[in-house]
């Protein structure tokens, strides 16, 4: 049927060779994100806020995904946050830093409008919930960098449950 | 004044894991002379040909229309690439549909591909960035806490997604093109499989497959071929941003408002009684509850209830993926374009055994990227 | 084959805007390079997001190495509500023929286009050598300032040009650029001082060689009474083509580009007489076979911009190609001119739009 099997009866089975391709690149966070960085080195979440709408995004990439324009104003925002949702995961994959099973979830951080997704311990995966009220642990103070790797993770805060209506439009 | 089009060929290759008996170009070709081939066309009678596919690192191949040109017979003629997601295989079609709806080409080659197993797709989603978090949750992890978010909302009861995971997977033994056959899936064999990212198991997940899609659109006074003309009734795209404050990505407005648009232009206000059938990107089993939803075949968080009722099983009021789906075949960039075409393939009434009887009209649907982009088609066996 | 139908519907470039075009952008992002650009191409004309219909965008994932790179991008915009959005894996001049297309079936009246890629992030060179046949050339990785060279000497060795020729369209195009200001490298250096450049890849001398340029460009088209409402002078695209060639350059007469010629052909560039000619032509000896394909005559100016040896921001510089031809005409410095656009190694496809002058 194919082209390759007509031919195939002379030349015999197709054989494959990989030719790995290494490119190196330099990476450009950008204004907004770089702020947001530098912040994460001082163990500090700092949102922007957008002109138009009034909505507080974290990290913001320098603009208002809706409105099309530059968020400038910073606004420091809370250590705790509530989950929105959140999946475990039981599944092996390459590039992968933490034992299975564990949790993944979307944090709202209390004064954002944004949830980003974050890994949560000290709790066990089958007492993880919609609701939960947690809060960042960050590395050391000697090990805190510009980078997302300056959270360890997020755990409960102790605080109750926050009601669903208040994370409803975030999910 | 748009012209009208229609769908006069239609080619796949048998998608598989691993199609390492034949190249990128090879692959595409059996799509594509299977689709000439149906038209009763060759190479030359074609003006133009639309290639879509997503990333191009998942092969290693920059911008690869430029290589595939010869092996698509588009040398001397207009080549375009798409690329908009895991929506590309529905929008590349949109846009071949444009090339002949516009009055510029009567009959355009459309191809979709994509040929996983030639480099590492997973690594190719995740690429590391610096500054960012260690990976966490890979390409499931993205959709699971949405999944949850549905549920809770819906209240839809757990062994839904079972259902759709089995009725798909039943439907793919009916597709000799499918790359998943699984005759002995029932509920029992979804719950036993592994739970990747909780609450989606590993049967409740697509699989990764080589493969091509193809087919040839035609001006209506293009028309060839034995089969008969699959008619376009109506064609829309819609985006919205991938994260901002209050996104209900459980059911994207980006969705609904690409269904208006697509129902407005076919005449459709009521899709679960005029659609015959529906081939909708369900890459992993919950999606489809709420794309039932997001669609308008029912009432918002009655879509799982739909399903539990059978109403969309091969034998139900409104089949849905009666190929299989993605959840039995995904060739990313192809997978898309295989909705658009099943459908095509139902309303000529050349679907063998997983053919709806007399079958009239469809919805083809395709989503991408964390489902802010949507395409969409609607196609009948009478001219609109 | 396809001629296009007698009924082309008129659609006009009705505003343009580019980023500066710069070596490096070491400061933001790609949104938020975009962003001014897209700001500015609805203020030129004093519409909003609202006003457009459909939007289209060219960009290239391996030039920042990631994928999906026009998904954040599509931020500098706002799709909010939700609108009608493609994109193409290819230079923004295809994104607006798709976006002429749609437009020409006359249910919709005005589209965004733009175009944005950074091709200083890696190396440009073993970049591109990625888009050359993954089985049987990528793996020994020419690159494509080499794969030009070897067309550069075709041309000498057919007798249809000299180093000399190269260095004097490097040398117009730079001092042509110093009259603009959104360009890179301008500067007027005599063609006599250019031969003294080291070679870069024999016959290529330096100064043959396009910059690596970042920057971002973006195009309102319009139908119908948009058109005539947001311009003075609306500047009419009379003619649209592209063709693409066999990726074997071995099967290929290197010194002409017969799809350029197709496209020119079908775009009806001989129609009238060509006041301006803005050519996609990256490296020096290329403006040269092009400009052949098209029958542009030496009453033609070409590339008053500088062109791509002034500026060469990947997958923008033939959009930037037909916003540039389009602003000379609105300025009423030309009545017709010729734009064009090409991608791939040695001119492998190549688009031609004809623009015209109410
Ligand atoms: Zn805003």
């Amino acid at each position: 049927m194919t082209d390759a099997t007509t031919a195939g009866a002379d030349v015999g089975p197709v054989t494959t060779l990989a030719t790995p391709i290494s490119l190196d690149f330099d990476f450009t966070p950008g204004v907004a994100q770089s702020r947001f960085l530098k912040a994460l080195a001082t163990g500090t979440f700092v949102g922007q806020r957008c002109p138009v709408c009034t909505k507080v995004y974290v990290p913001s990439r320098g603009t208002c995904p809706t409105d099309g324009v530059a968020t400038t104003e910073e606004v420091v925002l809370s250590n705790s946050g509530t989950v929105t949702t959140f999946c475990v995961v039981n599944v092996p994959f390459a590039g992968q830093s933490i034992e299975i099973p564990y949790i993944c979830a979307q944090i709202l951080l209390d004064g954002a409008n944004v949830s980003f997704m974050g890994l949560i311990q000290e709790i066990p995966t089958d007492q993880i919930r919609m609701g939960l009220r947690v809060e960042a642990v960050w590395v050391d103070d000697a090990d805190l960098t510009p980078s997302l790797a300056s959270i360890k993770y997020f755990r409960p805060n102790g605080e109750t449950d926050a009601p669903y209506e208040s994370y409803e439009e975030y999910l | 004044m748009a012209e009208r089009c229609a769908v006069i060929g239609v080619g796949q290759t048998h998608h598989k894991a691993k199609r390492d008996d034949v190249s990128i170009a090879g692959m595409v070709r059996e799509a594509a002379k299977m689709a000439l081939a149906d038209a009763d066309l060759t190479w030359s009678d074609i003006d133009a040909v639309v290639i879509g596919k997503a990333p191009d690192m998942f092969e290693g191949n920059m911008m690869p229309e430029l290589y595939l040109a010869p092996a698509l017979g588009a040398v001397g003629k207009p080549m375009i690439r798409v690329h908009t997601a895991g929506s590309v295989g529905g929008s590349t079609a949109l846009v071949a549909a444009h090339l002949v709806k516009s009055g510029r080409h009567k009959r355009v080659l459309t191809v979709a591909y994509e040929k996983q197993s030639d480099s590492d797709a997973m690594w190719a989603l995740s690429v590391p960035q610096p500054f960012a978090a260690p990976l966490l949750a890979g390409a499931g992890g993205y959709f699971a806490p949405v999944i949850r978010a549905y549920m809770r909302r819906a209240g839809a009861p757990d062994h839904i997604g079972r259902m759709v995971a089995v009725k798909d997977r039943l439907n793919a033994l009916r597709n000799p093109y499918a790359h998943l056959h699984l005759p002995d899936i029932d509920m029992a064999m979804v719950e036993e499989s592994i739970m990747l990212w909780e609450p989606l198991r590993y049967l409740e997940s697509c699989p990764s497959s080589d493969g091509a899609a193809a087919m040839v659109l035609a001006a209506e006074d293009a028309i060839s071929g034995s089969n008969p003309p699959a008619w376009i009734h109506g064609t829309a795209m819609r985006s919205e941003p991938t994260i901002f404050a209050g996104r209900d990505q459980v059911n994207p407005r980006a969705g609904r408002e690409c269904a208006a648009d697509v129902y407005a232009q076919a005449g459709i206000t009521n899709p679960r009684e005029q659609f015959d059938c529906a081939e909708v990107y369900v890459p992993f089993s919950w999606y489809e509850p709420m794309w039932l939803e997001n669609l308008g075949f029912c009432e918002q968080g009655d879509g799982w209830k739909l399903t539990e009722s059978g109403a969309t099983a091969f034998d139900g009021d409104i089949p849905w993926n009666c190929s299989g789906g993605v959840l039995s075949s995904n060739p990313i960039g192809a997978s898309g374009m295989l909705r658009f075409l099943e459908v095509a393939m139902q309303v000529r009434g050349q679907a063998g055994e997983h053919q709806v009887d007399g079958a009239k009209l469809a919805l083809g649907q395709a989503y991408g990227g964390g489902a802010q982009f949507f395409s969409m088609w609607v196609v009948g066996s009478e001219k609109p | 084959m396809s001629a296009p139908s007698g009924t082309v519907r008129p659609v006009s470039v009705a505003s343009f805007a580019q980023s500066p075009n710069i070596r490096r952008d070491d400061q933001r992002n790609e949104v938020e390079g975009l962003l001014p650009v897209i700001a500015e191409v609805f203020g030129n004309i004093g519409i909003t997001k609202d006003d457009v219909d459909f939007i289209c965008s060219g960009s290239t994932d391996y030039l920042i190495g990631g994928p999906f790179s026009f998904v954040m991008a599509l931020d500098a915009v706002g799709v909010w509500p939700p609108r009608a959005e493609s994109h193409v894996e290819m230079d923004g001049a295809f994104a607006l023929y798709e976006a002429w297309t749609l437009l020409q079936e006359g249910e919709i009246d005005a589209a965004l286009v733009y175009s944005f890629g950074r091709s200083s992030l890696g190396d440009l060179n073993e970049i591109l050598t990625l888009q050359l046949d993954p089985y049987y050339m990528a793996p020994l990785w020419p690159d494509i300032v080499s794969l030009s060279a070897l067309q550069a000497r075709a041309l000498i060795d057919a007798g249809k040009a000299t180093e000399a020729d190269f260095a004097e369209v490097a040398s117009r195009s730079r001092r042509d650029a110093l009259a603009n200001p959104k360009a890179q490298v301008a500067k007027d250096v005599a063609v006599d001082v250019l031969l003294q450049d080291p070679y870069v890849v024999e016959p290529l001398r330096r100064h043959a060689l396009p910059p690596i340029t970042d920057g971002a460009a973006a195009i309102v088209l319009a139908a119908g009474d948009k058109a005539t409402a947001w311009s003075e002078r609306p500047v009419w695209i009379s003619g649209i083509d592209h063709r693409i060639e066999t990726h074997a350059l071995g099967a290929r007469d290197l010194t002409s580009s017969p799809s350029t010629a197709l496209a020119a052909q079908h775009a009806g560039v001989a129609d009238g007489k060509v006041d301006i000619a803005e050519i996609h032509a990256p490296f020096a000896h290329q403006e040269i076979i092009l400009r052949q394909a098209m029958g542009l005559d030496a009453s033609v100016t070409i590339n008053p911009s500088g062109g791509a040896l002034a500026a060469n921001p990947m997958m923008s510089a033939g959009l930037i190609r037909i916003g540039e031809a389009a602003s000379r005409i609105a300025a009423g410095q030309a009545d017709r001119a010729v734009a064009h656009a090409t991608s791939g190694p040695c001119l492998q496809q190549n688009l031609v739009c004809v623009l015209e002058g109410a």
